[in-house]
């Protein structure tokens, strides 16, 4: 079971090897271009978790405050 | 688009061709991909220029680096940095008769495809699905072997002279009347290289003040026969006959650019199979056309003599016309003939004409006897005349393959372009590090295909061509199928999003295998 697994991770990283082209390169060139592809998407998953939660709470108050402001102008 | 048209009475039977288009995803990756690879691209030249790395291609001398720069444009960048990379792919060494199954030599390559080294070995019995041996008459036995081992004892191999000088040979008179009465036409004539007879004998036929129509897609050959003519040249769409419609009432209208003369001659150039997609020409539209602005037809049969048609007479018969309507049929011996060269076929006057003008009849050797025996015993077993009916069986045999393995991709769920009917297949890769790595697989499988990509092909639509022959068994094809299969799932190939159920209309004798579940 666990070489199933092995197998089929092993068979992601050819996709991902075959749709970015990085099939053809030497070894080190798909070093360099791991690195940088690491790197990125490292870099977009910090940001994400840093400014995302923020960002989405300071959305809500600010329809919330829309929404919950009507019923009061109204009466 | 599917385009099944049963309008008019052109057609005598359905037209089914389809072009599906890329899958937007599909697309964006390719680009990714070729983004990649362009980077890299530039990264190594810049290694190679300032020395960090031993340069392995061709560069200009010391002394000529300040002239202008021969390999700077895009070909050039093309070549060292991304088809040095796959060519493994290409130019493989096979040490047998390239028939239904082929021997090929091994080798590797320790620098990245720069140099190759033969290990020695034979890879035995790979099913070929790459060379263009329609009707399986590329044979080491036989009756064709035999006929034409005889004529090599009795004649040599040499010729020696040209068609005009001493090398107008019996043989070479026996088999343009024998290419004449198969074709239907009043007379033909052979020449020794197919790409000679296009490139040298359009010039002979259209000069200055002549028009050529030429397809989107036309073989090397056309292009190169149609620049050295010296005719003006317009493009129409491919096979799209309100394209080329509209060029012709341009034509007659306006006449030539400035002066407004009419056009001494209007010429029409097609193929019958266009090899790099499959497509057959709309021939009954074209020939409505060409009767109606009185225009000329030259018909490039390549592909599809021997290959199409119940009696293997090419895409006239296919569509049920008569010859007599295309005024200059030309066709070469290399694909279902097993030999080498070509023929323009015709009305007498015109090929009288060709025999003193044509710089291939004048220039070129002519062609050597045993290929020439080897051409007139295959003509003589597809029309039936050596007794036997081997002839009638193998073209029927490629049909049915046709149909058969077409039909069996389709379901698999793979993007197939071009016609039902035509014995060229090619199945889609569009990425390039798929087209390295489907040749490749395919090797370890034993099976030998052919990929291409850039510039034979636009750049994002590379894809492996398959062509079938009457040579390959059932369970050769299943084999074969059952491979593709496997590595269409391996590396994704899979993109169509329709699966095709067959058609209705179709007469139940064409499938007469039957339905395999696997």
């Amino acid at each position: 079971d666990v070489k199933r697994v092995k197998d089929y991770l092993y068979w992601l990283y050819y996709q991902y090897l075959l749709a970015t082209c990085s099939y053809v390169l030497e070894p080190w060139e798909q070093s360099i271009f791991h690195t940088v592809t690491v790197t990125v998407v490292a870099m977009v998953v910090y940001t994400a978790y840093v400014f995302v939660p923020i960002h989405v709470r300071l959305a809500l108050e600010f329809f919330s405050q829309i929404f919950g402001a009507q019923p009061k102008s109204t009466v | 688009i599917n385009h099944i048209v049963h309008n008019g009475g052109l057609y005598k039977r359905p037209f089914n061709e389809a072009f599906e288009e890329t899958p937007m995803l599909v697309a964006v990756l390719t680009y990714v991909g070729y983004g990649v690879l362009t980077l890299f691209g530039y990264l190594r030249d810049f290694m190679r220029q300032w020395k960090i790395e031993k340069c392995q291609n061709a560069t200009e001398r010391e002394e000529q680096k300040d002239f202008v720069p021969l390999y700077q444009d895009f070909e050039n960048f093309y070549n060292r940095n991304l088809y040095m990379r796959i060519r493994d792919s290409w130019n493989r060494p096979i040490c047998s008769v390239p028939g239904a199954k082929v021997d090929m030599m091994e080798r590797v390559s320790h620098d990245y495809n720069w140099t190759f080294t033969y290990t020695g070995r034979v890879i035995k019995d790979i099913i070929n699905m790459g060379s263009y041996n329609y009707l399986g008459f590329a044979q080491k036995a036989g009756a064709c072997q035999e006929a034409a081992a005889k004529v090599l004892s009795q004649y040599g191999a040499g010729v020696c002279s040209t068609r005009q000088e001493m090398g107008n040979l019996d043989k070479h008179e026996e088999l343009e009347k024998l290419v004449a009465r198969f074709l239907g036409v009043e007379s033909a004539m052979a020449y020794g290289m197919g790409f000679a007879t296009n490139s040298m004998n359009i010039p002979a036929l259209v000069g200055k003040g002549c028009l050529i129509l030429s397809d989107e897609l036309n073989h090397a050959s056309l292009v190169l026969g149609a620049r050295l003519s010296g005719a003006t040249i317009r493009i129409f769409k491919h096979n799209n006959m309100q394209s080329l419609e509209k060029l012709l009432k341009d034509a007659i209208v306006h006449g030539q650019p400035r002066t407004r003369r009419p056009w001494k001659k209007i010429l029409i150039l097609v193929e019958g199979i266009y090899s790099m997609e499959g497509s057959i020409v709309r021939l009954p539209e074209v020939i409505a056309l060409k009767k109606k602005y009185k225009s000329y037809l030259y018909l490039d049969e390549a592909h599809s003599i021997g290959a199409l048609g119940p009696s293997g007479r090419g895409v006239v018969e296919y569509f049920g016309l008569s010859p007599e309507d295309v005024d200059v049929m030309m066709g070469t011996f290399t694909k279902s003939f097993g030999a080498a060269g070509g023929y323009i076929g015709g009305k007498k006057e015109l090929i009288d004409y060709l025999r003193t003008y044509s710089h291939s009849a004048a220039y070129a050797t002519s062609m050597s006897p045993p290929v020439v025996e080897q051409i007139i015993t295959s003509v003589k077993c597809i029309m039936g005349e050596d007794g036997t009916t081997v002839g009638r069986a193998r073209v029927q045999q490629l049909a049915e393959n046709t149909r058969y393995f077409r039909r069996r991709l389709k379901e698999m769920g793979f993007i197939i372009y071009g016609n039902e009917d035509s014995p060229v297949v090619p199945l889609m890769l569009y990425m390039p590090a798929k087209i390295g790595a489907f040749g490749r697989e395919m090797l370890k499988r034993n099976i030998g295909v052919v990929v291409v990509g850039f510039p034979a092909t636009p750049i994002i639509e590379s894809r492996a061509r398959f062509c079938l022959s009457a040579a390959h068994t059932k369970e050769m094809l299943d084999t074969a199928l059952k491979e593709i299969n496997e590595v269409g799932d391996l590396l994704q190939l899979k993109y169509s999003r329709r699966r095709l159920v067959p058609l209705l209309d179709r007469p139940f004798d064409e499938t007469t295998y039957e339905e395999t579940e696997d």
